[in-house]
């Protein structure tokens, strides 16, 4: 039998309980046990972002996370993100702007925005065009060549 | 017609972003049926073997798995462009690709623990993964499926002429020629393959939910490959994690799926992992290309004269095909009096090529540029001057016979020379360790379809419900390209009415009449002529009565707001009172039209000499470099970029294009290459096969040219591909240019500058 773990959690703001086996990656659970599709299996193994949810509001891939420790922790999923029937102002900002095409790095793209814009909120911070695209350096897209998605998140801090 | 646009030319955010945006589309890879099993397949461990036995004993016995097939197992016909392709392989395998068995079962886990039960004996042999070494006289033959027309492993040969060779060699004051290297790339949608498979054994239907870009095409190969009929398979297209041309093509994993759905009786699904995706989706062709060029004194071009080498790897697709375009741009961009073009898809032992973005011309382009600006130099003339002296121009017909009603090409290069700066930069020097450059590159694409299959058209249904709501079912296909968006805005456009009451229905065979595919560029210029033919229709129905509601005339009415407006008195009426009158009185009717559209293009000849395409777009690029010559490190600063897009629908969605196109570009020439040796593929991951990121981009300045295509809709030309193909010859110019060095070959990685750039000191 596997080792398994029962772990508590809030996910998108509800507190769950589950037993799941030690070694089961966040991801996997997410997509297969808690069946939110939104995080993207794009590569995993970190190198492309798609996966991406927020654990106490910091992004991490969660196809490199071990499900178990999220015990404790509050998760947010893409799906968390328009919980209220509207886009968050990053979601809008990705549409409104252009930076989505075929869509498949949007849900990671977005959570690493929303984590990005939040910190530089927090320090009173308006980045610069460099520094956006230091932030964005760890999500792959192919399609729109990143410029679009670029100037959507300047446009959330022109605000 | 069109005199004040409403919608077309105003940026719109795609109609589908905010799906996209949530996280609530449904890729292939989120889709679970009931009872849906999980499918994995077992591929060659060598390049080149026999295959003694297989023992699927272990793996049958595995708890959770359903089925286990190998090639004995299944009865069906060969896949591929030149049906050389077993879907599942018996007695040997060719290329590390090979599939020898597939499993299905309850969980990924056990499908994949039970593929490692799976015992394979082989008989390890050399192969061939050098298509020279293929040419040769002595080479054994590589793919027995084929019945070789010339050479026993040249798997698609091209020849092409026009204009007296020889006299415009004579003609010619400067000869410039040069072997040009290009790599294997490949296309890193980020949504990788993926596909179930639900086989009705009640009524022998299968349903595929496919990743698909052009799914009749791809209805008809998986019947012939499963021998069904065709009309008992429904595609159902889920939301497609990119394209890029890679879903061109069916592969084996797609029948296998349904094979093993077939033979279970369950749903069947097969995702690729990444690595997998590396190493069994497509790449572009790399490419030998020897060219020969030729100018006059004062800088005419005069002829070329072209041999290609493709690396066709183990078995035949589509891609084998790329040289119907690049032919056209070696023929015909720039005007040239005389061509000659010979190609060769070669089979070796190495992974097979598919096509991809651009197809082929990216490699043309590259080839023909570098040697426009070796010419030049030859010459003594100025780079932007040579290209100036020999663009196409309106009205001209090439050679090969394509007549370019439109072309914005003199209009695109001056554009570029003017907007980048080239006049004041040209002259400055860099001194130091940092040295810029400035590159040219053109372009010539298909942007009105291409003529290639029996027909190149699009079906559409345009419906109106009671409540003045439009739904559009088009035979086209949205990919992430934006195309769903710009049929919205055309059919609001026409008709008057808001984008929120339009529905776009474009996923399934069953329903959605027929289209070519995703290909060629041709979707806003097809789907949209389709579209404006099937709203025509449409409004054949609803104006007669709304002119009769307002005691007017037909030709008298104002289609917008949501009414119907008599020009003549003002008065109006809402469009979908105007549709519940002519469906709730009789003679009762419904607002339903259709229409299919084929374009006025022409089939080439067996000599390849024909007018191929609706309409033609141009562009031209250029691009500024920084190189760090301690390092070798090419850093692109700025891309402008004109084009000839006849003229802008969506302005949001073309430069969303233009930019996604150009870093794709920039990938190709600096940074991209899957690297193989002895037929295996070292770098199936993106940490070493190096994409560009968003720390990488260069600013990029786009300068749309509205040359007003008569052909296209309110006169616009394909966009899709052209933004790629200029790209890595510019770059590649642009270093040359910094450094004094010549590039012969795509991807100029730090050490191969450095290497040319320590050779000229």
């Amino acid at each position: 039998m596997p080792n398994l773990h029962t772990i508590t959690f809030t996910l998108n703001g509800r507190k769950l309980q589950k037993t799941i086996p030690a070694s089961t990656m966040l991801l996997n659970f997410i997509r297969d046990e808690l069946n939110l599709k939104g995080a993207k299996p794009g590569c995993e193994e970190g190198e492309c972002g798609a996966c991406t949810v927020l654990i106490d509001g910091e992004p991490v891939n969660s196809c490199l996370y071990l499900a178990v420790n999220i015990d404790g922790k509050e998760v947010t999923t893409i799906e968390g993100l328009s919980l209220t029937g509207d886009l968050d102002p990053v979601q809008n900002a990705l549409v409104q702007h252009g930076g989505i095409q075929c869509g498949f790095c949007t849900p990671g793209m977005v959570m690493t925005i929303k984590a990005f814009h939040t910190e530089c909120r927090s320090q009173n911070l308006i980045p610069g065009r460099e520094q956006i695209k230091k932030a964005l350096e760890g999500n792959l897209c192919r399609c729109t060549g990143y410029t679009k998605i670029v100037e959507a998140v300047e446009a959330l801090f022109e605000r | 017609m069109h005199d004040i646009l409403q919608i077309i030319g105003r940026p719109t955010p795609k109609i589908d972003g905010k799906i996209r945006a949530s996280g609530k589309a449904v890729y292939g890879h989120d889709i679970v049926l009931p009872n849906m099993l999980y499918g994995a397949i077992l591929r060659a461990k060598y390049p080149v073997a026999d295959i003694i036995s297989i023992d699927i004993t272990k793996a049958l016995a595995l708890p959770g798995v359903i089925s286990v097939i190998t090639a004995g197992d299944v009865d069906v016909h060969n896949i591929s462009y030149k049906r050389d392709h077993p879907i599942l392989k018996k007695g040997e395998v060719n290329c590390i690709r090979d599939e020898i068995a597939a499993v299905a079962a309850v969980s990924k886990e056990t499908a994949r623990k039970a593929l490692n039960l799976i015992k394979v004996e082989y008989r390890v042999k050399s192969g061939i993964f050098d298509p020279l070494e293929a040419l040769k006289v002595d080479a054994p033959q590589i793919n027995k499926f084929f019945k070789g027309e010339t050479n026993k492993n040249i798997a698609h040969a091209f020849h092409y002429e026009h204009g007296n060779l020889q006299e415009w060699k004579d003609k010619s004051f400067c000869i410039v020629s040069r072997r040009y290297n290009l790599p294997r790339v490949t296309h890193c949608c980020l949504g990788t393959c993926a596909i179930t498979a639900d086989y009705s054994t009640l009524d022998k239907r299968l349903t595929l939910y496919s990743v698909t870009q052009v799914p009749f095409l791809y209805q008809r190969d998986i019947a012939h490959a499963l021998k069904m009929e065709p009309s008992d398979i429904r595609i159902i297209q889920p939301v497609i994690g990119g394209g890029f041309g890679s879903k061109l093509d069916m592969y084996p994993y797609e029948p296998i799926c349904a094979l093993l759905s077939m033979k279970t009786g369950q749903p069947v699904q097969i995702v690729f992992d990444r690595e997998e995706e590396f190493l069994a989706s497509p790449t572009r062709q790399t490419m030998v290309i020897d060219l020969s060029t030729g100018a006059d004194k004062t800088g005419r071009f005069t002829f070329r004269e072209v041999q290609i080498i493709k690396d066709n790897g183990a078995y035949t697709s589509w891609g084998a095909t790329t040289p119907f375009v690049m032919m056209q741009t070696f023929s015909s961009l720039y005007q040239i009096p005389a061509c000659l073009f010979d190609s060769y898809a070669v089979y070796t032992n190495n992974v097979y090529a598919g096509s991809f973005r651009g197809y082929g011309n990216p490699q043309a382009t590259f080839a023909l540029e570098r040697n426009i600006d070796l010419m030049a130099q030859e010459l003594g003339m100025d780079r932007a001057e040579i290209r100036l002296l020999n663009a196409n121009f309106p009205g001209e017909t090439t050679g090969q016979g394509l007549t370019y009603h439109t072309c914005g090409h003199k209009q695109a290069l001056e554009t570029v020379i003017e907007k980048s700066g080239y006049i004041q930069k040209k002259s400055v020097k860099s001194p130091g360790r940092y040295k810029r450059g400035i590159g040219f590159g053109s372009m010539l694409h298909v942007g009105g379809g291409a003529k290639i299959y029996r027909s190149d058209g699009c079906g559409t249904t345009v419906k109106f419900d009671a409540y003045g709501y439009l739904t559009i079912i088009t035979g086209s296909t949205e990919i992430g390209q934006g195309s769903e968006t710009v049929l919205a805005m055309i059919a609001a456009e026409e008709l008057g009415i808001p984008l929120d009451k339009i529905k776009v229905i474009n996923t399934d065979t069953d329903v959605k009449p027929w289209d070519v595919g995703v290909h060629a560029s041709r979707t806003s210029f097809v789907a949209g002529n389709s579209l404006l033919g099937a709203v025509a229709q449409l409004k054949k129905k609803i104006s007669p009565k709304a002119a009769q509601m307002l005691k007017t005339v037909e030709s008298g009415l104002d289609y917008r707001s949501g009414l119907i407006t008599a020009r003549q008195t003002g008065a109006s009426i809402k469009i979908d009172k105007v549709i519940r009158e002519i469906h709730f009185n009789a003679p009762n009717e419904l607002c339903v039209a259709n229409y299919y559209y084929e374009p006025g293009s022409q089939f080439q000849d067996k000599n390849y000499m024909g007018n191929v395409s609706g309409a033609y777009a141009f562009a031209a690029q250029a691009v500024e470099v920084e190189v760090d010559t301690y390092t070798g490190n090419v850093k692109v600063l700025d891309v402008y970029v004109a084009q000839d897009v006849g003229k802008v629908l969506n302005p949001l969605g073309l430069s969303g294009q233009i930019e996604g196109g150009v870093v794709m570009g920039m990938g190709y020439a600096l940074t991209e290459e899957l690297l193989m040796e002895e037929g295996r593929i070292l770098n199936p991951n993106f940490h070493n096969y190096k994409l560009p990121t968003a720390g990488d981009i260069p600013n990029i300045h786009f300068f749309p040219i509205e040359t007003q295509d008569s052909a296209g809709p309110y006169g616009a030309k394909g966009v899709g591909e052209a933004p790629l193909i200029p790209t890595p010859a510019a770059i590649a110019n642009a270093v040359a240019n910094a450094l004094g060095v010549e590039i012969d070959s795509l991807p100029m990685t730090p050490e191969k500058v450095l290497k040319a750039w320590k050779k000229t000191i």
